[in-house]
Order: structure tokens, then sequence, then C-alpha cells
């Protein structure tokens, strides 16, 4: 090893930030590129862009639980499960328990966290690997959201009116209106999911940043053992993450739902990949220690601007914004690879 | 002493969770009035085409079982070579019986009829070799980009599904021809899903008989430097064990869309990595790799299909089983953690310290 | 207790099954000295600290902190730092990706009001932590960015902050360069003249007469004796570490025992080197000679033998083996050539535990064979009771998992894995380590019968007497690099001044 100067070291070009750098670099080329391919259908009106926030508001929820769980060095697969769990509560609870929407709320979210103690359990105290107990999560949730009912149920103004209320309002912005054919400005908006979503992520931004339980997520990531030796409970934070990541995603399933007004056996397949690819593509590393929910939030904007172009072509077909996923995940994990096999050498 | 040896065995975890099993079905035949051997019977039933096919609950089960036992094998090997489990396996399959049916009906046609030989066997080994590549992807991240095994099967597990519907142009594609029909249907009157199990068992058998292999992959799971010190590759060996897990998932996929003469891609091996990955934890292989028992994966995979037959028959959905097979994954799992290891050690230890004190 | 004395250790015993680990020791530290404690390896200088720092429990005997009443007794490190003891390891427990501040302040941070972290207050405590240390770091960069040497001074600096009267170093030195030791040993200056007591464990020799006031030596478990600096020159400290006083030096070498002068070469390496671990080498080693690489713990023996074996990839040089240039990628590549390595942690990298005596000892030889030409079973019987009778490994039967087995009979187990090989060229590190006596003679033995047959044995192990029965010439090396040659005569005295060092070196 070559004796360094301390003081010149601290100009290193950083691998992590790289790759968040890489990553918003790609979402400003693929909008741009949407911009510029379907400009003339609307592509670079603002309400596009609010769109994407509008359907991803459960999904930013979800990568910000995610991104959590990541950050110890453990993943959760069974969000996508448990956000379908939700759904089919709240839409069966209101429809056939009649049920008000607060109170099917509140369920939701202790379901959640009850969910998430028991992964938390397994994962922090049993020492099973994650990966293991998030997929039987995952086929719990499933099956049991089969248990509830198989049906197809949506809710409408007759299920429950107020949460049939809070779905459809929006908020229409005081900028960015684009006159319609008639000539009548047509405002922005944005709907009560997506201020719900923005909220969870600064709540979570400065949670990572400004807490003990925050830092200790990222200690525990860093070094299990040497989190230890400095005196961190390393299996209760780890329980902690599989909690908070639940209660999240149950929040997310709120913010679901009041998007799809529905619920089904198969809503919300894949929403774990989109989430776990969110967070990766976002600078989250897999062995965990690295990462921001600031990047999770670009990493959803990608996936969803993915989805935006897909349709916004129309002769695309609909399994693509899963393969280009899949296919960017990939890039990712290797890249991460080759930064740790890069600094491995170095040392 | 002699009790404990029974629970040490290694087939003693498989065996009891299909006494198990039988049990329930006894129990239930008895209360709902049949005779109690009814499960066992096996009888002879015409077909409508007027041909005798075997039937029975026990043949159902192997017939059925036939995927997951297939994948079990594959599983296994990638469970004790790298201590990961391999998810894609279940997408993989999809994407295999599309490719496979793709080639056979032609891009973008929704279903033939009649088909030439060379075609079906073009597709036949075209559902093989993409098995064989998605394996390859798999071991490649994990064995040569030390990747964990469950993040890099990650990828296809979510990606495979969709590019075989993409392959199928987004269609059902039906291949309504009776030679491809018999892969999930019946070579004489014994069920064709079974006679392709046995073989890839005894294959696979005999290849472990044969060759160093088993040695090479428990090694290099037991001890990944050692293994290497003592000139084993231990990549390429990881590598290999993914390669035969996608080729296994290609087998599987065939079998699992001649039964349905079609690949539907959003239903084929649907949760089939759970029943893989839970084929191996019921066949007493440790899921942090090592030593592994191919007969007791097979013997878990076909209890696991006893299970899901066995719920159907006590009228519990089939989009239900999920949550049980999730418990009982997690219980086998949690047994085998350390901490409650050292726990039950613990408490032996007290009761047995115990026993002594009361003696003196 | 004398009013300078931090720390008393009195009478420590601590057994592990089977071997008495600690017998009585005594250790004594006292305010701002460095106190260096000395020992080969299973001397107990780990295992003594451990049952300070509480991650054993010793059985008897006492500690007395200064300022604690009555004897100490911890359970975990964390009870060990409330009294007032800190650790550093050689591997730094911090976690690289958070900044500096946050490794010095993690689970103690300032907090503000509305109980988050005041970010400020830690960066500014932090800065003037490491200003008072004089160690050269922005406090809010990530801890992965410095070298390793800062590290390790972080670690320090986090351990001395947290009122810490004893601070024990755990080898912090092994993976740092000169320039780097330099700078951690301003570090270990300044808090001695703080007024910490520094426990130093390391086996450089000359960064101990560096920095430290006094040396407690320990072997097999035992206490030698506690000497200041002055007293105890390099060469007596090697005897001391050793157990050899230089009146017993009788050379027991069997007759009729040299290797050929003009036997051809099997061995030639030029220039080979191994980024961190080992300097470039050259070394020539004759068909049938028994070569011995001699040094202190830590000093590249093991690494230089991983460099010709391929266990760790020689990243410069050449090497010929038998006269033909020979590319070595990984260990297939040597065992194709004949070599052989019998590695010295036998735990992680000899055996495979769960598997049978009969698979231990016939892997290697399949693996020469590859996987396609397995041996069949009755051949796999035959030469695992061969080698069962040959080595007389004890155990229930060959089909037992060799992990049952006793650490002495997995060791022949391994070795009976080499032979079974038949090789050219057999590199046999620490051999006997853990062995009872009658079989460490054996396995010599074994050595010179084997070089009789023709076969060259490269011999690596802390005790020289068994060396020099064995070995017809040496290769000694210090600090990662090879140092120099010894043949002719071999005697106790020459090796221990050459391992030694300074300046009465040949």
């Amino acid at each position: 090893m070559k004796p360094k100067n301390a003081l010149k070291e601290r100009r290193q070009i950083n691998g992590n930030t790289l790759l968040l750098l890489i990553t918003i670099v790609l979402f400003v080329l693929l909008y741009a590129g949407g911009c510029i391919a379907y400009g003339s259908k609307g592509f670079t009106n603002l309400q596009t862009f609010l769109n994407i926030l509008i359907s991803n508001a459960g999904l930013i929820c979800v990568a910000c639980g995610m991104t959590c769980v990541m950050l110890t060095g453990g993943i959760d697969i069974s969000v996508g499960s448990l956000v379908a769990l939700d759904c089919m509560l709240l839409a069966y609870g209101m429809g056939s328990w009649h049920l008000s929407a607060p109170v099917m709320c509140l369920i939701v979210l202790v379901v959640g966290v009850v969910f998430g103690l028991v992964q938390g359990f397994c994962v922090g105290y049993l020492e099973i690997q994650p990966f293991i107990v998030s997929m039987a999560g995952m086929f719990f949730a499933r099956g049991m959201t089969a248990v509830i009912s198989t049906d197809q149920l949506s809710i409408t103004q007759d299920t429950n009116a107020t949460f049939y209320g809070w779905a459809n309002w929006r908020l229409n912005l005081p900028f960015g209106g684009v006159p319609n054919r008639k000539g009548i400005m047509i405002m922005p908006y944005i709907r009560v999911g997506v201020i719900i979503a923005l909220l969870v992520l600064v709540v979570i931004f400065l949670i990572l940043r400004y807490t003990k339980f925050g830092r200790s997520l990222y200690a525990v990531g860093g070094s299990e053992q040497s989190a230890a030796m400095m005196g961190l409970d390393v299996k209760k934070t780890k329980m902690k993450a599989y909690v908070l990541c639940s209660f999240l995603c149950s929040i997310g399933g709120i913010c679901y739902c009041l998007n799809t007004q529905a619920a089904s056996v198969s809503q919300a397949t894949g929403l774990e990949m989109s989430a776990i690819a969110s967070s990766v593509i976002g600078g989250t590393l897999l062995t965990g220690g690295v990462g921001n929910v600031i990047g999770s939030l670009f990493g959803v904007l990608i996936n969803g601007t993915i989805s935006s172009i897909v349709q916004f072509n129309g002769k695309l077909a609909s399994s693509w914004p899963n393969i280009l996923t899949a296919a960017l995940l990939c890039f990712f994990i290797v890249l991460q690879s080759v930064f740790a096999f890069l600094k491995e050498k170095k040392k | 002493m002699n009790k404990k040896k029974i629970t040490q065995n290694a087939l003693f975890l498989p065996l009891v969770c299909v006494l198990l099993v039988l049990a329930v079905n006894v129990v239930y035949d008895i209360s709902q009035g049949n005779p109690f051997y009814d499960f066992f019977r096996i009888t002879m039933q015409t077909s409508a085409s007027g041909d005798k096919l075997l039937a029975g609950r026990l043949v159902t089960i192997l017939n059925r079982g036939s995927e997951v036992a297939i994948l079990a094998i594959g599983m296994t090997l990638v469970v004790s070579a790298s201590a990961g489990t391999d998810i894609s396996v279940g997408s993989v399959m999809s994407l295999c019986a599309s490719f496979c049916c793709m080639l056979i009906a032609g891009f973008g046609v929704s279903s033939v009829d009649d088909v030439a030989i060379p075609r079906l066997i073009l597709g036949l080994i075209g559902a093989l070799v993409m098995g064989c590549i998605c394996g390859a992807f798999n071991g490649t991240l994990v064995a040569y980009l030390n990747i964990q095994p469950m993040v890099a099967t990650l990828i296809l597990w979510s990606a495979a599904r969709a590019i075989g519907l993409l392959l199928c142009n987004n269609l059902i594609v039906y291949v309504r021809d009776e030679a491809y029909g018999i892969f999930g249907g019946y070579i004489g009157f014994i069920p064709t899903p079974i006679i392709i199990a046995a073989i890839c068992i005894a294959v696979v058998t005999l290849v472990l008989k044969k060759t160093a292999m088993g040695m090479y992959v428990q090694s290099v799971g037991i001890n990944k430097k050692a293994s290497r010190i003592a000139g084993l590759n231990s990549k390429r060996i990881i590598f290999i064990c993914y390669l035969i897990c996608g080729l296994c998932a290609g087998i599987a996929g065939i079998v699992a869309s001649s039964r349905i003469t079609s690949a539907d891609s959003n239903n084929i091996g649907n949760n089939f990595e759970l029943d893989a990955i839970l084929a191996v934890a019921l066949g007493g292989n440790s899921l942090g790799g090592g030593k592994f028992n191919l007969a007791g994966s097979v013997i878990g995979a076909y209890t696991i299909q006893a299970i899901t037959t066995t719920m159907y028959n006590l009228g519990v959905s089939s989009a239900v089983t999920p949550v049980f097979k999730a418990i009982i994954v997690i219980v086998i799992v949690a047994i085998q953690a350390p901490p409650v290891k050292a726990w039950f050690h613990k408490l032996a230890a007290s009761k047995s310290s115990g026993k002594e004190a009361a003696r003196a | 207790m004398e009013n300078n004395i931090v720390l008393t250790m009195r009478g420590i015993c601590m057994t592990f099954p089977g071997v008495k680990a600690l017998e009585n020791v005594d250790f004594t530290l006292r305010k701002g000295e460095i106190h260096a404690l000395m020992g080969e390896n299973g001397a107990g200088k780990s295992t003594l600290i451990k049952c300070l720092t509480g991650i054993n429990d010793f059985e008897a005997g006492e500690i007395h902190v200064d300022g604690v009443e009555g004897p100490v007794k911890n359970h975990s490190t964390l009870d060990a730092q409330k009294v007032g003891i800190s650790t550093v390891y050689q591997e730094v427990n911090l976690c690289p990706n958070l900044s500096v501040a946050e490794n010095l302040f993690i689970g103690r941070e300032p907090m503000t009001p509305f109980h988050t972290i005041d970010r400020k207050a830690m960066i500014r405590k932090a800065d003037e932590l490491v200003k008072r240390l004089d160690i050269k770091v922005d406090v809010t960069q990530n801890l992965e960015n410095y070298s390793l040497a800062i590290q390790q001074m972080i670690a320090i600096a986090r351990a001395s902050d947290m009122d810490c009267k004893v601070l024990i170093l755990d080898e912090p030195t092994s993976s740092l360069d000169d320039s780097e030791v330099e700078k951690l040993f301003r570090v270990m200056n300044q808090l001695k003249a703080e007024g910490v007591g520094i426990v130093f464990v390391t086996h450089f020799l000359e960064q101990v007469y560096a920095v430290c006031d006094r040396i407690t030596v320990l072997r097999n478990g035992t206490l030698v004796g506690e000497y200041p600096i002055a007293d105890l020159p390099r060469v007596k400290l090697v005897a001391a570490m050793m157990g050899k006083d230089f009146d017993d030096l009788a050379s027991i070498k069997p007759e009729g025992f040299e290797a050929k002068k003009d036997a051809p070469m099997e061995i030639e390496a030029r220039g080979l080197s191994h980024k961190g671990t080992i300097k470039p080498f050259d070394l020539d080693i004759k068909k049938g000679e028994v070569i011995g690489l001699t040094g202190l713990l830590g000093s590249g023996r093991s690494e230089l033998a991983r460099a010709i074996y391929g266990a760790d990839k020689a990243q410069t040089g050449t090497l010929k083996v038998g006269g033909k240039e020979a590319k070595i990628n990984q260990p297939l590549d040597a065992m194709n050539l004949g070599m052989g390595l019998l590695p010295d942690d036998r735990k992680a990298e000899g055996i495979i535990g769960d598997l049978s005596v009969r698979e231990n000892i016939i892997l290697a030889m399949q693996a020469k064979r590859g996987m396609f030409r397995q041996l069949s079973r009755a051949k796999q019987e035959e030469i695992a009771d061969e080698y069962i009778k040959l080595l007389q490994i004890k155990t229930a039967s060959r089909e037992t998992p060799i992990k049952q087995l006793s650490g002495g009979n997995q060791q022949k187990a391994i070795l009976g894995r080499w032979l079974a090989t038949d090789p050219d060229f057999l590199i046999l590190d620490e051999p006997t380590r853990g062995i009872d006596i009658g079989t460490k003679t054996e396995i010599q033995k074994l050595i010179i019968q084997l070089s009789q047959q023709g076969k060259s044995i490269m011999f690596i192990s802390s005790e020289i007497e068994e060396m020099l029965r064995t070995c017809s010439r040496m290769a000694v090396l210090r600090d990662g690099a090879k140092v120099g040659e010894l043949d002719g005569e071999l005697t106790q005295e020459r090796v221990m001044a050459a391992i030694a060092g300074g300046s009465d070196h040949e």
C-alpha cells in the first residue's frame, strides 16, 4: 500500500455517489427521450410527470420501506403481496363489513405492523435468511388475500363514500396549465396519494439522517459485527427495519388502493420487483449500508417513466416495462459488483 | 440411544411428513364414510377415447408432483453448492414453455393443430437450451460475479415470465398436437410425467454415483476455501449446479406446457419456486448448504404435491394453499435456525441435568 | 496496589476442552506505559486479552482495575468498556460506510432537545477529538475513504474518548506500512502522555523496540516473565518466546541425511510476490531436499508458500517446476505439476468438516483425476484404509465425519490426502501444531522418509527444534520478505539470530 496524504484522499470520487449520479442522468435522459419521441402526444405536459407520481405513489412508500430494509443488508420480497392484502382488506372491509374508511385504514396499518413484527423476529432473532422469511411472507399474504375473497372487488361511491371521496379528490396546481381543445386552461393536479407519499419520503429521509435508529440501520448494514462491538442492538435494529418496511407497505397499500379503487388476488404482482429495482437503481447497495430514499425516488421515477413511454407508444407489449426494469436491475447489480471488486482490489 | 439414531437419519423428516399427510387423508376418508384405504386405491379407468389409464389419488400425486420433483433435483444441487436458492425456476419454466410452443407454432401464431416431428423436436431442444441459458445466466452472476444467489436469480424471476409473454406475442399459444400432448399425457397406461421424472431422477442419481460430482458439490458447499486448496474449481462447480437447475426448469416447463397443450405464460410454473425450495427443506436438507440428500428432496417434492392434493380434497381453494405452505417453510427453517437449535440444546441440557439432580 | 498501576491480573487460569490455555498468568499494567505482550502462536496472548475484555470466562484468578472496587469480571466487551478497558483489533471494528464523526460517536451521539442527532455538535466534538490526537482527517468524510492506518487511529480515538484507562491494541499494525506505523506510534505516544496504559500485542520485533516500555512474554499458556525493555535484547526475547536457552543447543539431526549437491532443481522461483503479503523473493529447491521456512508468525512464511502453490496467485515473477516454466493460476494447476499444500489453518482451509474421513483423504486425488473419472468405491476405501493405517489415524470408522476427530487426527487425514496424490513437492505449513509429541516425531520421520524417496519438502514450523531435526537448509523471513538463507551446519543459535535480525544477523 502506498502511503497517502490523508488530506488528499478526501477528494476521491466516491463510487456510491457515482451510482446515484448515473441514476439521475439516466432519468433525465429517459424523460428527455420520451419528450422528444412523444412530445406531440403530450408527453411534455407537466401532467404527464404528475401522473407518474400519482400512479406510483404507493410504490414510493413501498420503495422507502424496502430501502430501509436493504440498508441493513436484508431484503423483503413480501411487499407486493402485502399491498394486495391491504387493498383486499380495505375493499372487503368497507364493502362487506361496512366499516368506515378511517377504521379500515387503521386496521390495515396494524396488520402491516404485526406482519412486520413476525418477519422481523424471524430475521433478527431467529437469524433466518431474510429472503426465505419474506418469500414465505409473500406467499402467506397472497394466500390470505385469497382467503378474504377471490373476487374482483371495486370501491365505488356506494361502497364507501368517504374513501371514494378521498380517492377522487384532486389538488390543482396554480401553474403549468395547458389549454385544451376548447381553449379552457386545464390546470395540472395531484391526488392525495402523492401528498402522502411525498410526506413519507420526507419523514423517512429525516429519520434516516437524524435519528439514532436511522444511523443504526446504516451501521448494521455497514458491518454487523462492528455495530455490535460499538454497543448497538443489532437484532432489535433489524426487527425494527422490517416493522418499518411493512408499516410503510401498508401506507403504500392505502395509496395504491386510492389510485386503483379496486382489489383482487393478483393485484400488485411484481411490485416487490419494482420496489427492489427502484432502491437498487437509486444507489442502495444490496450488501447494505449505503443508500438513501432520494435515490429510491429517482428509481421509482425511472420505473414510471419507462411505463409511461411504453404507454405512449401504445404498440409495445405490456411486458416490456417488466423486462426493462429487470434489465436495469441487472445492469446496476453488476455495476455494484464491479465497484465492490474495484474497491477490494484497491485495498 | 436408539431413538436418537432414528431422528438423526437423513430421511427422518421427509418420511414423518409423508406419514402425517397420509394420516390426514385416512382420517378424512374415514370421517367421510369411505374405506380407509381409499387414498391408496389404484384403479384402471377408461378414458373418453376408450384407453385404459391408471387412476387413483396416489397416481394423481405422483403425476402432478413430477414438475416439482424435477425442479427439486436442480434446486438441491444449487442449495448445496451455494447456500442460496434459485428463485427463478418457476419463471424459467414458463419461459421455456413459451419458447417451446413459439418454436413449434411460429412467432405470432396462436394455435396449431398438426405439427411435423422435426418442428416438434426443434421446439423441445429449444426449450432445453433456453433452460440452460437461464441457468448459465444465474450461474455467471452467482459464481463469477459473487452476487448473492437470491438477488441474482431475482432478475430472471421477474423478467423470464415477461420475456416468455413477449416471445408468444402476448398470446396463449396452443399446440393441439397429439405428439406434443404425450409429455403431459400417457404412454400406454402410465402418465408420462411420472416416467420423465423417474428418468431425470435416475440420470442424476447415476451421475452422482458414477462421477465425483456429488462429493465436489458438497465439498464446495461445506468449505469453499479448503476445496480450492484441494484442487477443486469452486466457481465452475457452482456454475454447473445453476446450469443443471436451469435445465431441470426447462424439462419441467415442457411437461407443464404439454399437460395443457399450450404455453400459458402467466400460469405455468406459478409459485413453483416455493414448492421447489420447500421440497429441498422438507427433504431434510439444510438451506445453509453442504451435505445433501437427493432422495429426501424427491420425497419432499411428492409430499408437497400430496399436501396440495389433500387440501384440494378437503375443499381448500388452490389460491389459499400457499398460506399453509408458507407456514410449513417457516416452521422447518426456524427449527434449523442456530438460535432455536441452541435453545433446544439448552432445554435438553437443563432437562438431563435436572434428571441427574433428581437421581442424586 | 501501587498507585500508578491501572490494571493487575493475578493467577489467571483458563482451560479449553482438553487444553490448558492459561495457567496462573500474571499481568501488570502501569499508568502511561506501553506494554508489549509477546508470544508465539498458542502462547495464550489472545486468550489472556479475551479474558480481560469479557469474551472468555476465566476459571480462576482476579482482575483489578484502578478506580473500581473489588475484582472485576467482565461478561462482554461492553462491560469491559464500562470499567475503562477498550480494545482495538487488527480488523478495524468500525463501519466503513459511515462518516468519521459518526464512527466516533455512534451509540452515544449528542442529541438535540427534539431527540434527533445534533449533527453539528457531533462534528464539532469529533473535530476536537481528532485534533487533540493530531490525526489529520475531515470528520465529515466516510471512513472508507481513508487508509487502514487512519481507520485504525479513528478506532483508537473512539476507544480513548470513552474514559479509557486501559487501551488494548491487538496486532494493529499487521496491515500497515512503515509510514503508517509511524503515524500510529505518534498517536500511541500522545495517549501515553495523557496517562493511558496501553497493551500492545504484535509480532513485529522492531515495533516493540521502537515504542514499548516493558515486555511480558507468554509461552504455552504460562508466564515466562516481565521485563523492562532495556533488559531484554532481541535475541533473548526470541529465545524467551521460543522457549530455548542458549545452553541447550545440541543438534539432533539424524545421521546420513543430506541432500545430494548435484540433485536437479525441483522449484526455481524468481521474483515471485503477492501484493500486501509477501515481497518479491527468489528461491531454489532441489529434488529430495527439505527446506525450512523460518521467521516469526506473520513474517510471511505461509504467504511465501501460498504464492508458489497459487493459493494466493503470485502477481509478479516466474516459476520453474522441474526445470520447465510453469504458469500457476489456481491450486489445481500446482497440483498437476506435482505440488501439494497442507495449510496452516486446518479448520478454514484444510478439512471439509461434514464429509467422511474417506472422502477427505481421497479428495485431492479425485480432484486431480477430474470429475468424470471417479475412483471406484472399493479403491477409495482401499486408499483411505491405507492412510488411516499408515498414519495411525484414530477414527471410529473411515465413514466418520472428519469434524468429529481430534485436531491431530484431522491433520493426519489431511496429510494423507496429500500423500495419496504422490506429490513431488509438498508444502507443510505447521503440520505439527496442536499434535502430541509422539505424533510429531512420526511426522518428522515421515518427512525425512519422503525426502529420501526423492521428494522435495517445504517445511514451516514455529518450533525451531523440529526444523533443525528435519531440514537441510532454511530460508529466513522477516516482515513479509525473505531476508536470507542458512545452510551448512544449522544451529539454534544461528537460526534465532537470523530471525531476530538486527546487527548480529549472519
